[in-house]
């Protein structure tokens, strides 16, 4: 049985397409459909419930090295308001999952992770902490909403007064008040696009959700879903749990380097990291040069040789062509070199091209 | 609500079939379209192909996913809208005027249903 987000009626009466999604009944698209979506997002602004997310609060005094232990990243020097990537390994490096580290006090962290890994997550963190750290799934009580777009921080300027809005990338104000909801805002996202994550309480999501809605609206603001949310995070490039990084996959195979801090002293994963070396298979982006659309587990070819196999794949509304990420041995990853993927029998021209494949303007 | 021609065939797999002097024009519904979302790639036969009632003769592919369509005859492509190639997105903006193939030659054919039957498949499954 699939749970609802406080957001869910809204959904509905928004026109939202409602499908199952990692445990949850959310809008894959509103009536204006994935394109319309996408390109508001690039150009004005969207809205997105994202309250499916995982949140774990790590406090206590040992929870900084309790995060260090688990965590690829290294969460030492990270003042307070700052939010940092991360990647959770398993003891043979491969990738439990991908998260952000919010640290809002020496000794209180908010972790937030991929809602189809939550229960795991919470399970192998919970097996792991370091004696002196609580941590606690708080999911169950947290909203999300995420507000994405060039126009972000003029919807927020006329709800905010600019002190209470993060101005930093990856920072965060935690005890903001908009029409007396309490919120916790970041300057955060998963399109590529300036943008936010505001979190509050189930209550009060409804009507924050329909007080940016309405603020919005003079500048383009429209309601996106989960359709509009993976190909603008694929025309990004940034990674997707399940698709470029799994157990089975380390995240210096996924190119997450920036993330995984092999001269910290310890963590989980971090000996059969070192010891593999120089990652064997590496993500690289495509571009699809024949006629077709290339999507996700399919077979990547060069000269009739099996190389690979694609991790993602669409046809990228703001770039207007189809792109996919692929897994290739790492011998073969010079930009240009022109492949064929196998879609559903059929060989597709594609070539490899460096990632990401839409950087957003200065 | 999804529009459907009264004159027109359907079959229960949302294709919809004009049939003129043994020339059998296939398309997809406006329900069809609507639940597919933005088409971005249309796959199809070429001239000369033979296509088979009930079997796979084009994929069609939207920003979320890709699904078959199927040919509700068999018979051989006489014509193909090549300009669906380039703009795959007019299926979503005028889906009775944005044909697929047109088929002669038939010699066996699907259960055709009339507008009437296939507005009752269509209420079924958005109920």
């Amino acid at each position: 049985m699939e749970r609802k987000t406080p957001l869910y009626d809204t959904h509905v009466a928004e026109g939202g397409k409602i499908v199952p999604f990692a445990g949850y009944l959310l809008p894959v698209q509103y009536g204006t459909g994935v394109i319309k979506e996408h390109m508001a997002v690039r150009q004005q602004a969207g809205l997105f419930d994202v309250s499916h997310m995982g949140e774990v609060l790590f406090t206590g005094p040992t929870a900084l090295a309790s995060l260090n232990h688990l965590l690829t990243n290294d969460y030492t020097n990270m003042p307070v308001n700052k939010v940092r990537y991360g990647v959770m390994c398993n003891a043979q490096g491969g990738t439990i999952d991908d998260l952000v580290v919010y640290k809002f006090g020496e000794e209180s962290y908010l972790v937030v992770v991929n809602a189809s890994n939550r229960e795991k997550d919470y399970a192998h963190m919970a097996a792991n902490v370091l004696e002196g750290t609580k941590c606690e799934d708080i999911s169950d009580s947290v909203a999300q909403l995420a507000l994405q777009g060039p126009k972000a921080p003029a919807i927020l300027k006329k709800l905010l007064p600019e002190d209470q809005i993060p101005k930093g990338y990856y920072t965060a104000l935690p005890n903001v008040e908009i029409q007396g909801m309490k919120c916790m805002i970041s300057r955060t996202g998963y399109t590529g696009e300036l943008g936010y994550e505001i979190y509050t309480s189930n209550e009060d999501a409804p009507k924050l959700w329909k007080l940016l809605r309405e603020t919005g609206e003079e500048f383009g603001l429209i309601p996106c879903g989960l359709g509009a949310r993976d190909t603008l995070r694929l025309e990004a490039a940034m990674p997707l749990y399940g698709h470029e990084m799994d157990e089975t996959i380390t995240p210096l195979e996924a190119g997450l380097d920036f993330g995984v801090k092999l001269n910290k002293e310890e963590f989980i994963g971090r000996e059969p990291l070192v010891a593999a070396g120089a990652p064997k298979r590496v993500r690289i982006g495509l571009e699809v040069t024949g006629r077709g659309i290339i999507r996700e587990h399919q077979d990547v070819f060069l000269k009739g040789e099996k190389i690979g196999v694609t991790t993602s794949g669409t046809h990228c509304p703001y770039l207007g062509k189809a792109i996919a990420m692929a897994l290739v041995g790492a011998e073969y990853t010079a930009e240009g070199t022109e492949l064929e993927v196998e879609v559903r029998g059929r060989k597709v021209a594609a070539k490899i091209v460096p990632l990401p494949f839409y950087t957003r303007g200065k | 609500m999804s529009i459907i021609p009264a004159e027109l065939k359907y079959s229960k797999s949302h294709e919809w079939i004009k049939e003129e002097d043994g020339v059998f024009t296939i398309g997809l519904t406006d329900y069809a379209q609507s639940a597919l979302g933005d088409i971005v790639f249309i796959n199809l036969p070429e001239e000369g192909d033979g296509v088979t009632a009930g079997e796979s003769f084009s994929d069609v592919e939207s920003v979320k996913a890709v699904s078959d369509v199927f040919s509700p005859v068999t018979g051989t492509v006489t014509a193909v809208n090549e300009a669906l190639l380039d703009d795959p997105a007019q299926v979503n903006e005028a889906p009775y005027d944005a044909w697929l193939i047109k088929v002669s030659e038939v010699s066996d054919s699907e259960e055709l249903l009339d507008a009437e039957a296939y507005e009752a498949v269509v209420a079924a499954e958005e109920a």
